[in-house]
């Protein structure tokens, strides 16, 4: 298994590295640039002098390909650059902002994991039921409703009506100030999740090996718990890791919303401000933290299924 | 239409300070201030940035020589007691105050300024402050490396400074914004020192957690006797207008900046319609026209867009009445307004004969650079797309993103723009910016050219004498709006929503979201009371 997690951690660093790659090109190509965004705000007048002295002293006037190299070249001695905002190495801001994400990412998670996985299963015991189309009607709506609108509505609903949960803020990081994000966050991951464990849970119910445990005698429980529940799990697992990612992506939008002091918020400040430096280091992040979560599932879908052999 | 609304403006400012003045002011509880644009706080370091979001706060944790005075509207001396100027006026000599404290106790003397001021122009660190700064005699030469000391700044005692400027000009203009705020020198030298920044400010740093808040508390030795009030002061950055209005309604914030939908929604509320502070902030939206796009080379052509557009319908149907029309460039709260100046009356066979005595009967067509923006970008070019197309004129619009207008227009990649552009508080320096000698990368984005308006330009910046100033910058202001280089849009009414238990708002034209926190009060009604 070490051999496997290795390779798979080495094979990370080519994807790391054309994804740094794709951002500089795409940041490249757009208008604008930090030090005209800056100081051409329509808010100041504008000190031409300055401009052209911020682009030196950040190298934006060089050619892209010297640009690039300087930028590779810091990124393999684990240099992520100053930022252009700040002027302090992009490493603080990162810092800052990990925890409050990770809490927001493994909350939202959380959520979708235990209400989506049981929902699921209970709809898969019998297809066609109620429960089975009332899950499908929450994943159908949970899949495409925008998380914008959602967190909005949540707002809404459960800060200014209900008057259950703050409606913005990161408060002391208690839960109470979790809530609403999270849950705004973790409605997508639920559904597709609530879909796969459904479809998952009736593939291997039809499966030779459960009629065979049903045959043995064996109990609805322990044929549950024991076939249908183990093997499905796998399934559930690998769509979890990808839906990472999707959690990661959506707390871009989350995290401004609610003004939750995460990677995500850090990424669209960024972007704004053509801070490209933190605009690469967060986006490297993200890609880092969804690669990490998908070696882990593999593991564990191994740890699971013995069947499953990494050499 | 125009004197009704200043009179308006007017009666509701009178009335609005009037009423903050007539209760005795509450000493404690919390002022859950918010910071409503795009952006989060860039850091604790006031001087990296100069986007108002860090203003915002830098009002709480520093002061600067001067300060802005929202009710007379204009700069008034903050950390001196008086200053004179020399003859030539380059010079000017200021009394410090002797009872500023930075937060960690020690007296702010002249060796603050002058290290504050030499930090600015660090060439290594190209802070935002430095624009203003290079107007002090030597600045430049620290900036460049051949100085290590800006031979300007001289300390005369521990609580006299001389500044020498290059030119003649109000330094209250110059050294009042977050940006050229006073650090205590040896502090602020500590590599530490900005993980809990201290100032001259009425609040105390507490905590910052980037994206979310900014938490200060009382400076007990503030040397405004008796202020602040409040002891504590929270600042939350919330760009996203719809959230901070559920987080209004749900009285988790104190303020909220409101835009033209919610100015309709909160003004249609009878109680939220109470609490409604509007200003004429010194912003005009305009539409700026390339000269070397021919047609715009000919100011009939330039007169005849400012006719066709029905700019009073826009301002009522689509910005909801949230802007003032304008007339020419400097706006109603600027003290060179021209109040006789008529806006471009709406006429759209004027500009017709206009068009076609330029070399147009049939038109032209022309590609508009435009953002997003609710007030000022693409909804707005949509509107005129019909109007303008009635008397032969085609549009193609050119949508970017609102981040990277700016740079497109600095650079002249346009032919025609919509902008929202600061036109104040300072008149001289906003009309600097149709001087021949500016550059378009500067703030001469039309690349305006008239000798009569440089001549005038040039008069104004000589005289010593306000009044006389103004009356000339209003003859240029009116070659402006005969010459139209941009079509004359509107100006920013600035609508904050206040919460009923917050007093001491002060009606500041130069930015509303920019408020003195110790004036600031709340009274025992608001949840944060205690």
């Amino acid at each position: 298994m070490l051999p496997y997690v290795v390779r798979r951690l080495l094979q990370a660093v080519p994807i790391l590295l054309a994804v740094a790659g794709l951002i500089f090109v795409m940041f490249s190509v757009i208008p604008g640039d930090f030090a005209s965004t800056q100081m051409a705000d329509g808010r100041t007048v504008v000190d031409a002098e300055q401009v052209a002295r911020m682009n030196t002293q950040f190298g934006l006037d060089d050619p892209v390909h010297v640009r690039f190299a300087k930028y590779i070249g810091k990124l393999m001695t684990l240099d992520l650059g100053t930022s252009f905002r700040t002027r302090q190495p992009v490493i603080n801001s990162l810092l800052e902002r990990i925890w409050p994400s990770l809490q927001l990412a493994m909350a939202a998670m959380l959520f979708a994991i235990v209400i989506g996985v049981p929902l699921g299963f209970l709809a898969a015991l019998k297809p066609g039921g109620w429960l089975d189309m009332q899950s499908m009607i929450v994943a159908v709506s949970g899949l495409s409703l925008p998380q914008f609108w959602l967190g909005l509505m949540l707002m809404y609903g459960f800060a200014l009506i209900l008057g259950w949960f703050p409606s913005f803020g990161y408060g002391d990081g208690s839960p109470r100030y979790l809530v609403l994000p999270a849950v705004a966050l973790g409605v997508a991951p639920l559904a597709l999740l609530a879909r796969t464990t459904r479809a998952a849970v009736l593939e291997v119910m039809n499966a030779d090996f459960v009629r065979t445990a049903r045959a043995k005698g064996n109990s609805e429980v322990r044929v549950m718990r024991w076939h249908v529940a183990r093997n499905a799990a796998v399934i559930v697992l690998t769509t979890l890791g990808l839906q990472f990612g999707s959690i990661m992506g959506g707390a871009v939008v989350i995290e401004k919303l609610f003004a939750w002091p995460g990677i995500g918020s850090l990424l669209v400040d960024s972007v704004s401000l053509r801070d490209i430096p933190v605009v690469q280091a967060c986006i490297l992040l993200l890609v880092l933290f969804f690669l990490i979560v998908n070696i882990i599932v593999d593991v564990l879908c191994a740890l699971i299924d013995p069947r499953i052999k990494y050499t | 239409m125009l004197k009704k609304l200043i009179f308006t403006t007017a009666v509701t400012l009178a009335a609005f300070t009037l009423h903050s003045q007539a209760q005795e002011p509450r000493r404690g509880g919390t002022i859950r201030f918010t910071a409503p644009y795009a952006t989060s706080f860039v850091s604790n370091d006031s001087h990296v940035s100069n986007s108002v979001q860090d203003e915002i706060y830098g009002y709480a944790l520093h002061r600067s020589l001067y300060k802005w005075d929202s009710v007379n509207n204009k700069p008034v001396l903050e950390l001196a007691k008086s200053v004179s100027t020399s003859a030539d006026g380059l010079v000017h000599t200021f009394k410090l105050r002797d009872d500023a404290l930075f937060h960690n106790g020690r007296k702010m003397t002249a060796d603050d300024i002058i290290w504050s001021y030499t930090r600015l122009m660090d060439a290594s660190k190209n802070y935002p402050g430095a624009a203003f700064i290079r107007r002090i005699k030597g600045a430049l030469d620290v900036q460049n490396g051949t100085a290590k000391e800006i031979s300007g700044l001289k300390k005369i005692d521990d609580f006299t400074l001389e500044i020498s400027l290059i030119e003649k000009g109000e330094p209250g203009f110059l050294f009042r914004t977050a940006t050229t705020s006073i650090f205590p020198a040896k502090e602020a030298q500590d590599p530490n020192f900005f993980n809990k920044p201290i100032g001259l400010g009425p609040f105390k740093f507490v905590e910052h957690i980037p994206g979310s808040r900014m938490v200060f508390e009382r400076w007990e030795k503030f040397y405004v006797a008796g202020k602040p009030y409040a002891d504590k002061l929270v600042i939350s950055p919330m760009g996203e207008a719809a959230a901070r209005d559920v987080a209004f309604r749900n009285k988790e914030i104190d303020v909220s900046i409101l835009g033209p939908t919610q100015y309709v929604a909160y003004q249609a509320d009878a109680n939220l319609k109470k609490g409604i502070l509007e200003v004429a902030e010194v912003f005009t939206r305009n539409m700026g026209m390339n000269p070397t796009h021919k047609p715009f080379s000919d100011k009939r052509v330039r007169q005849a867009i400012n006719h066709a557009i029905d700019s009073d319908l826009i301002i009522s149907r689509l910005v909801r009445n949230k802007a003032y029309r304008a007339t020419s460039w400097l706006p109603l709260s600027s003290p060179a307004y021209d109040k006789a100046l008529k806006p471009y009356a709406f006429d759209p066979e004027r500009a017709k004969k206009l068009l076609a005595e330029a070399g147009y009967p049939d038109g032209f067509e022309f590609e508009w650079t435009a953002s997003p923006n609710e007030s000022w970008g693409i909804p707005i070019v949509e509107a005129t797309i019909p109007m303008l197309a009635k008397v032969g004129i085609k549009v193609k619009v050119k949508p970017v993103e609102g981040s990277a207008l700016g740079g497109i227009i600095a650079k002249g990649d346009f032919q025609a723009y919509i902008w929202s552009n600061t036109s104040g508080p300072d008149p001289l320096t906003q009309m600097k910016c149709f001087h021949s000698k500016t550059p378009r990368s500067s703030c001469n984005y039309t690349t305006f050219s008239h000798p009569e308006v440089d001549k005038l330009i040039d008069e104004a910046g000589a005289t010593d004498d306000l009044a006389k100033r103004n009356e000339i910058l209003k003859k240029a202001n009116a070659i402006l709006y005969e010459e139209a280089p941009v079509w004359f849009f509107n100006y920013n009414k600035a609508v904050l929503a206040h919460q009923p238990w917050l007093r001491g708002l002060q009606p500041n034209a130069t930015e509303l979201a920019l408020q003195y926190y110790e004036d600031l009060w709340v009274d025992e009604t608001s949840p944060a009371a205690k």
